[in-house]
Order: structure tokens, then sequence, then C-alpha cells
């Protein structure tokens, strides 16, 4: 287990040779893990207090200044209180901010509701020129945060709390806008991203002796991988979806844009439906409430093998 | 202080952006006329005096910066560019038309010369003022950036978030300016909600603050060069401006915060100008004596 904001801290401090880069915090950064690229380059860190509308505006100013300017908080603060900013200027003026939150949904468990972000991939996929990417583990992070700071343009990195399994090793290659088949099979294709890769994982491995899956971590919610979407609609013929985040507008909605108008096939949706969060002691024992478990993702991979057969 | 046939180029100059206001946005139809004749002197004394910019090369790196915080002054922001040769003046007229480079507000996607950044929502032009300066310092570069916000906007919270940075980050390459016009939609601004005592709120801020009279030019030149040799931190100058400013049956009117002149209305409007405008320049020929 490795948490995915300790995978930033650590990579953040390599990117930061780049004289380019700067970073901000709304009085997070021990939290964020950019207390190590402030200890390394104090003269480029800067921290706005507890501010997140400054946090976003003033990011958006560096990169009109020219700097590729790394923008970070808890995931419900940096984005709920920051949309406008986040839309009318980062976006709008495709600016070289990158937003990376951590604490993201039901990963910051005791912290409770107010906490937890589950609408966020929602609310920032819905913004023009705006890439969102949600990363399995603490590879992938390390990874997507450098695509992200080569990327010209306004990303959204996803980051966690507590802990995530490892999935990939150094040999895993990131490409943003690409998913990954991290599994192959040829009934029924499970599509995730973040926390609900490894699950998606051991539901294949559940479903080993019965079922064909396929697994896909999409990785990057936008701009999607329309191409890997429909080659598992095409050849399995049904998908389930699994995310950390509402039911409402994640991934699970953006796979369903692109299936519907392309090739209509049966989806389930692994994801909160349409709830607020709640205090857990564990992330564990919340996925057990919500919904968000192997166990939930094999019975959604029943249901919908039941509709693709009718 | 400037001299007189300078003082008269600038004069000239405002009297020049406000015409353009006036028929630009009577040919729009719609747009902010009000707080575009408030700021045209400060836009002038910045733009033909202060700045250090070249409209042929808009982007040059060592330019200081202008930030339009108020973006619903853009008429007299593109009416300034275009004096100043950042774009032909006739594409005024395409002022809120549709496929126009000059958005209803400032867009940085239509590559407006001159333009810095998108505007239109109140209250960021301080924080991306605040980005921008520190980048210039980073960079070991020289240039300043300057910020005109709306007196109303300073209720928007986000102002007073980045007042405390720019003071907490001793940013003393940037000047703000307020336009300090009183009105706001709903009317005065100490009736929708007080601002009152506003330079003692930024003083409490740790600003260095500047209160002018903000339609004389030499204030407005003198203040920004004080603000230039204030160190350790951010300058702000709050400027007492009259909303409507040039036009007698506009000034001090909210309802021209949004409304244009009809063409008959802007006949008299435009002579009633030039005769405020001639008077203007006899009162500066009195002031030299």
């Amino acid at each position: 287990m490795k948490s995915t904001r300790d995978a930033y801290g650590e990579c953040l401090v390599e990117y930061g040779k780049d004289e380019r880069v700067i970073v901000i915090d709304a009085d997070t950064s021990t939290s964020t893990r950019t207390n190590m690229f402030a200890k390394k380059y104090p003269n480029r860190f800067f921290n706005v207090g507890c501010a997140e509308q400054n946090l976003i505006a003033t990011a958006a100013g560096f990169a009109y200044g020219g700097k590729i300017a790394i923008a970070s908080a808890f995931a419900v603060f940096a984005t709920a209180r920051t949309w406008e900013q986040i839309r009318s200027f980062v976006a709008h003026d495709n600016l070289n901010v990158k937003i990376v939150v951590t604490h993201s949904a039901l990963t910051n468990a005791p912290d409770g509701e107010s906490h937890q972000s589950l609408e966020d991939i929602a609310m920032l996929r819905v913004i023009p020129n705006m890439t969102v990417i949600v990363p399995a583990d603490a590879e992938e992070t390390k990874q997507a945060i450098g695509a992200a700071i080569k990327h010209k343009g306004p990303c959204y990195v996803r980051l966690n709390r507590a802990g995530s399994p490892v999935i990939f090793d150094s040999s895993y290659e990131f490409k943003l806008g690409k998913g990954a088949v991290v599994k192959d099979g040829d009934e029924v294709t499970i599509i995730a991203a973040g926390n609900m890769v490894s699950k998606a994982l051991e539901a294949a491995e559940i479903l080993a002796n019965e079922i064909s899956v396929r697994v896909i971590n999409l990785s990057t919610i936008k701009p999607i991988d329309e191409e890997i979407v429909i080659k598992a609609a095409r050849e399995t013929g049904a998908i389930v979806t699994a995310e950390e985040h509402s039911i409402i507008g994640g991934l699970g909605s953006a796979v369903a844009e692109i299936t519907s108008t392309n090739i209509p096939t049966p989806i389930e949706f692994i994801g909160v439906k349409d709830k607020f969060g709640q205090t857990g002691v564990t992330t564990e024992e919340l996925y057990e409430i919500y919904g968000l478990t192997a166990s939930a993702i094999v019975e959604a991979t029943r249901r919908v093998l039941l509709r693709k057969k009718r | 202080m400037l001299s007189n046939e300078r003082l008269k180029e600038l004069m000239e100059k405002a009297y020049r952006i406000r015409r353009h206001v006036l028929e630009m946005t009577t040919s729009a139809g719609t747009g902010h006329p009000g707080g575009s004749l408030s700021c045209a002197d400060i836009l002038v004394a910045l733009y033909f005096h202060t700045m250090q910019h070249d409209p042929k090369n808009p982007n040059w790196p060592d330019r200081d910066r202008f930030i339009l915080s108020k973006g619903h002054a853009c008429p007299a922001l593109y009416a300034t560019l275009a004096e100043a040769g950042y774009f032909p003046i006739e594409e005024l007229e395409d002022l809120r038309k549709l496929g126009s480079r000059l958005q209803g507000h400032p867009d940085l996607n239509r590559r407006l010369p001159g333009i810095e950044n998108s505007s239109g929502s109140l209250g960021h032009g301080l924080a991306i003022a605040n980005g921008i300066a520190l980048s210039g310092k980073l960079d070991k570069r020289d240039y300043r950036v300057y910020v005109l916000l709306g007196d109303g906007e300073c209720q928007e919270g986000l102002i007073w978030e980045a007042a405390m940075f720019a003071a907490h980050y001793k940013i003393d390459n940037l000047t703000a300016i307020v336009d300090r016009n009183s009105l706001q939609i709903d009317g005065p601004t100490e009736k929708v909600m007080s601002l009152e005592p506003l330079a003692d709120k930024w003083r409490a801020f740790g600003w260095n603050v500047m209160e002018i009279d903000g339609h004389d030019i030499n204030f407005i030149v003198n203040a920004f060069e004080e603000t230039k040799c204030v160190k350790g931190r951010p300058s702000i100058i709050i400027a007492y401006l009259i909303k409507g400013r040039g036009v007698s049956f506009m000034e001090w009117m909210r309802e021209y915060h949004g409304k244009t002149l009809s063409p008959e209305d802007l006949n008299r409007a435009l002579a009633d100008l030039e005769t405020w405008y001639k008077s203007e320049l006899v009162k500066s020929e009195v002031g030299k004596c």
C-alpha cells in the first residue's frame, strides 16, 4: 500500500527542478505533501492560507506570468469552493495550472461528509479545456503528474489520503488521454479509475473461473479514450463502470456518453448513489456501506451479463 | 508635474476615449458606459504616460501589465488600446457583435492585442495581478503590474484574500487602483453594502494607500510615480471618480452603469462632452497661472 499523495510529494521535488514550476497551497501543505517541495524550493512555494478561491485565482496569475502553477488542497475545497475561478480563468484562458488535490472522496474517511468530494469529477469534467486524471496507484500518480506538467493547459489530478494498493511498477507507461487494459477478457469489461481499479481486478479474480472479464484502467477521464471504450463495447458487449464518486456525472456517465451514441451497450454503474459521505474509521468500511467493493462489482458484472443476453 | 502641452495631449486622449465609449456602446445597444467614462483618465495616464509597453509588440516580456478587474469597463479599455495603436480604431464598431474580438467582456481567446486576461467575473483581478507580479520577481524582470478594481467589486471576499496575500508576500511591483465612483448597479455603494472606511481597510491590510482625485491626470501620474518608489509592500490608489464623467446628464446616475444611450441621446451627449472638454482645457490653463 502507498498513498498517492505520498507519491505526489516525492515526485514534485523531482519535477521541481524545472524552474518554471511553482507550487501554491492553501494551508494544507503538510497533508497534501507539497511541504516537501516547499522545503526544497522555498522561493517557488506560496501558501495562501485558508483561502481556496485565492489559491486558484493566484495560480491563474502565475500561469499568465508564464509559470507552470501547481495548486494543491483537499479535493472538496479546491473544487467546490473554487469552481468559478477554475471555469472562468484557469479553463477559459487555457492556463498552465495543474490542480492536484488530495483527500478525495471516501479516502478521507474520518473527516466525514464535509471533507469527502463525491462530485468533483462531474464538476471539473463539464468545463471545456479541462483534463481530468484519477491515478490508480502511486506509480501512476508519479507519471501522471509528470504528464500533467508537460501538458500545455489546465489539468485536474485527484489523489487520495489513505494508502492505495500497488498495481503498477516502473514498467507501466501512463499516457495522457489513454486508457490501459490491465487484464484482458472478452465477455464483459469493467472500466474503473482510482482505487476502484484494484477492486475491479479483485472482482475479475473472483469471477475468473466463470466469466472472462476485461479490466480497463481509465485514469484520464477527460479527454476520454473513446477508442478503448468503443472497442470494449464491441468486443465484450457489456460494461460495468466503477468509480469512487457519485454515479451522476463521473466516469460512468462519461463512458455512457460514448457508448450511447456509438455502440449502445448495457452498463451497470458502481459508484455512490446520489448520497453524501459520512465518517468512517477506515475507507474500506465506507466502501462497504456505499457498495464500492469487489463483491458489489461481481454482482454488477453478473447483472450486466443477464442484460447482455436478453 | 506634466507640462501644459503634455497634459493637453493626455486630456485630448481621454476626450477621444470617452467619445468612443459613447459611440460604441450606443452602436452595440448594450454595455456599460457609466463605469467606462469614470476610469478613462486612469487608463490614459497608464497607457500614454506611466506604463512601459509596445503596441507593436504586445507580448514583449518586459512590458508593464494592466489587468482590468472590473471587466465591464472594457469599452474604455478597448478604446484606449485602439488609440494606443494595438488595433485599428474602426474595429471599435464591432463591440458586442457576433464573432467580434471585442466581446461583451474581455476574452483572451479572441486574441485582441493588448488584452492580458479574460475578465467579467468580479473580484478576480487582484489575485491574478499578484500571481503575475510574483512571476516577474521570480524571473528577475522589473515590469510592474497595474490592476483596476471597481469599488463595488471590493465587496467580493476574494479581493480581501488577495489583499492579505499581496501584503504578506510584499508584492511591491504591484499598483492597484480602485475606481471609487460610489455607485453600483443597485444604488450607492454605501446603501447597498458599505465599503467605508475603505482606505483604512486597505491600510489595515498592510497596503500603502493613496487617495486622489482620479480625474486629475497630474494627480494620477504623480501617484503612479510615487507608488514605484514604495518598497516592501503593495500600493493602492483610491481614485475618487464620477460615474458617467464628462456627460452632465450621465454623471452620478446609476442607471448608466449598464444602460446605453439612444442614438438621439448620443448626439446630445457628444455635444455635452465637447463643451465639458473645452471647459476642462480652459480650467487647466487657469490652473497654470
